[in-house]
């Protein structure tokens, strides 16, 4: 993939990241901290289905802008063919796991 | 570190005797047989309008003829004599020392450059991104075969690239970038604000070949816009401005 | 840490924001930040995935976060999270030319247009937007506001 799509991508996921995450911090504020971290009104969240659907949005938005972040400053820390697609590679694998994982705590809560 | 007092017998044709006087430290280093930098120190009295690259050049007439240092036009013209200068990048020719405002003056060869000899850097790389982008007008009909012989501009359209054009590639930007103080492979704010140079240029038709360069893994998206590069530059050219505009049509802001 | 056969300072050199003001010190800022922000979102997956174990593992998990230290590191997450995003909006603007001047031909003593006021308003913004989220922030989780 060319560069200057990947940093469109870096920076285009930066910008639709910023007013879900700013929901997601105000949901927490709205319900009171506290009681917006309690078990029922995590569930309760987690069921509603246009909530847990943001936070996939956001888990996937910010997993690919902070890899992309992460491979930025590793290429620029050290240089060569293979160190730069290991890397490259790394942080997609690890951008695809994290989304996996975060996925499955999602629609594990949402189903059950 | 070396401390040399006095002077030697030696005469100077431009004597410098003023009262005052600063401690030059002049970091020696062959890489032939070098592990490290060392410091030698020298006193070296100075007038208001010595430079930096005079006192150096004292130093070479009256007490260590080693020091390796590269000077040419003294004006801030010809780019030779870039080297860091209590710790920023500076032309030697054209810093004062009167201005440094310090007792201590410490030169040291330009980080992020390979070094030859104490203050004297091999300048291969610089020279290689600056051919890398291109830095000719590009087109199909060339004065040879237009029958016109001129491409004529606007005084507004020279105004686009006229400030990119003053770059005399002395390096200190390129030293002064934090990228380039660990990708060895970025091609370096010099370069890039010579491709903006020529893109901006109302004659070339070479943008998209240039944009195609430097649109890789170490191009134009290795800067981060810390703008150190800007504050080094000698000649005024503003290379963070020229990097930002030209990534500006990558990104759909410019056409 | 110098690399002497090409002169670099490395890391030393990239982090080292002395001496070239105040965009030199968003630009490290904006990389702690990053770092900073992609560590937390990876435990905040992890620690949100412990609602799979119930109640009883979701509380436990939550009595661990919620003590003094974990409430100064939360502060210091949302003031990276603020100064990262203002800071990157004004970033992005710049990487497209938004703000950096227009050419033109330098009159000695050059100031470079780039690095001009509405900039490093950008970047002062983001730090006291920063600090100010940060005591919000340290205000709500320690019970001051509701």
């Amino acid at each position: 993939m060319r560069e200057s799509i990947i940093m469109k991508i870096h920076y285009g996921s930066a910008l639709a990241a910023v007013g879900l995450v700013a929901v997601h911090i105000l949901m927490r504020l709205t319900q009171g901290y506290a009681e917006s971290l309690e078990y029922a009104n995590v569930i309760r969240n987690y069921h509603f289905l246009p909530y847990a659907g943001m936070l996939e949005i956001i888990l996937i938005l910010l997993s690919i802008h902070g890899f992309i972040g992460l491979r930025v400053i590793l290429l620029e820390l050290k240089q060569g063919r293979i160190y730069e697609k290991v890397i490259s590679y790394s942080c997609f694998i690890a951008m695809i796991g994290l989304i996996t994982y975060g996925t499955r705590t999602i629609i594990m809560v949402n189903m059950g | 570190m070396t401390q040399i007092p006095g002077l030697a017998e030696e005469h100077t044709s431009t004597p410098l005797s003023s009262s005052q006087s600063i401690t030059l430290r002049i970091a020696k280093y062959n890489p032939v047989h070098d592990t490290e930098k060392k410091f030698m120190e020298f006193n070296i009295p100075y007038e208001k309008w010595t430079t930096v690259l005079e006192a150096i050049l004292e130093v070479k007439k009256h007490f260590d003829h080693s020091v390796a240092v590269r000077f040419s036009c003294r004006q801030a013209t010809c780019g030779s004599c870039g080297m860091i200068i209590n710790g920023k990048p500076r032309l030697a020719c054209f810093t004062k020392i009167s201005e440094l405002n310090s007792n201590i003056i410490t030169v040291e060869p330009m980080n992020n450059f390979p070094i030859i000899r104490d203050l004297a850097v091999k300048f291969e790389r610089l020279f290689d991104t600056h051919h890398k982008v291109k830095p000719y007008i590009i087109r199909d009909d060339t004065e040879i075969t237009s029958d016109t012989k001129e491409f004529l501009q606007s005084p507004e359209e020279l105004e686009q690239y006229i400030q990119f054009s003053n770059c005399i590639k002395c390096g200190l930007c390129n030293s002064a970038c934090p990228t380039m103080a660990t990708d060895s492979s970025f091609v370096g704010p010099q370069a890039l604000a010579q491709a903006y140079r020529y893109v901006a240029d109302s004659r070339d038709k070479g943008k998209d070949t240039r944009l195609k360069i430097i649109d890789e893994s170490h191009g134009i998206w290795r800067c981060h816009f810390a703008g150190s590069c800007s504050q080094v530059c000698p000649k005024g050219v503003d290379p963070a401005m020229g990097i930002q505009l030209l990534r500006g049509y990558m990104l759909g802001f410019k056409s | 840490m110098t690399n002497n056969s090409e002169n670099k300072k490395g890391i030393g050199g990239m982090i080292d924001p002395r001496r070239y003001g105040i965009e030199r010190i968003a630009y490290l800022l904006m990389r702690l930040s990053g770092l900073g922000l992609l560590v937390y979102f990876i435990a905040h997956i992890y620690e949100t995935s412990k609602i799979l174990q119930g109640q009883f593992g979701w509380n436990e998990m939550i009595a661990s976060t919620q003590t003094t230290h974990g409430h100064i590191i939360l502060a210091i997450i949302i003031g990276m999270c603020v100064f990262h995003t203002v800071n990157g909006i004004r970033v992005m603007l710049g990487h497209g030319g938004v703000g950096v001047g227009t050419p033109t031909r330098p009159d000695y003593p050059y100031s470079p247009a780039s690095q001009n006021i509405k900039h490093k308003i950008g970047i002062y913004s983001a730090i006291i937007l920063a600090a100010i989220a940060m005591m919000y922030g340290l205000a709500v989780m320690f019970g001051e506001l509701k």
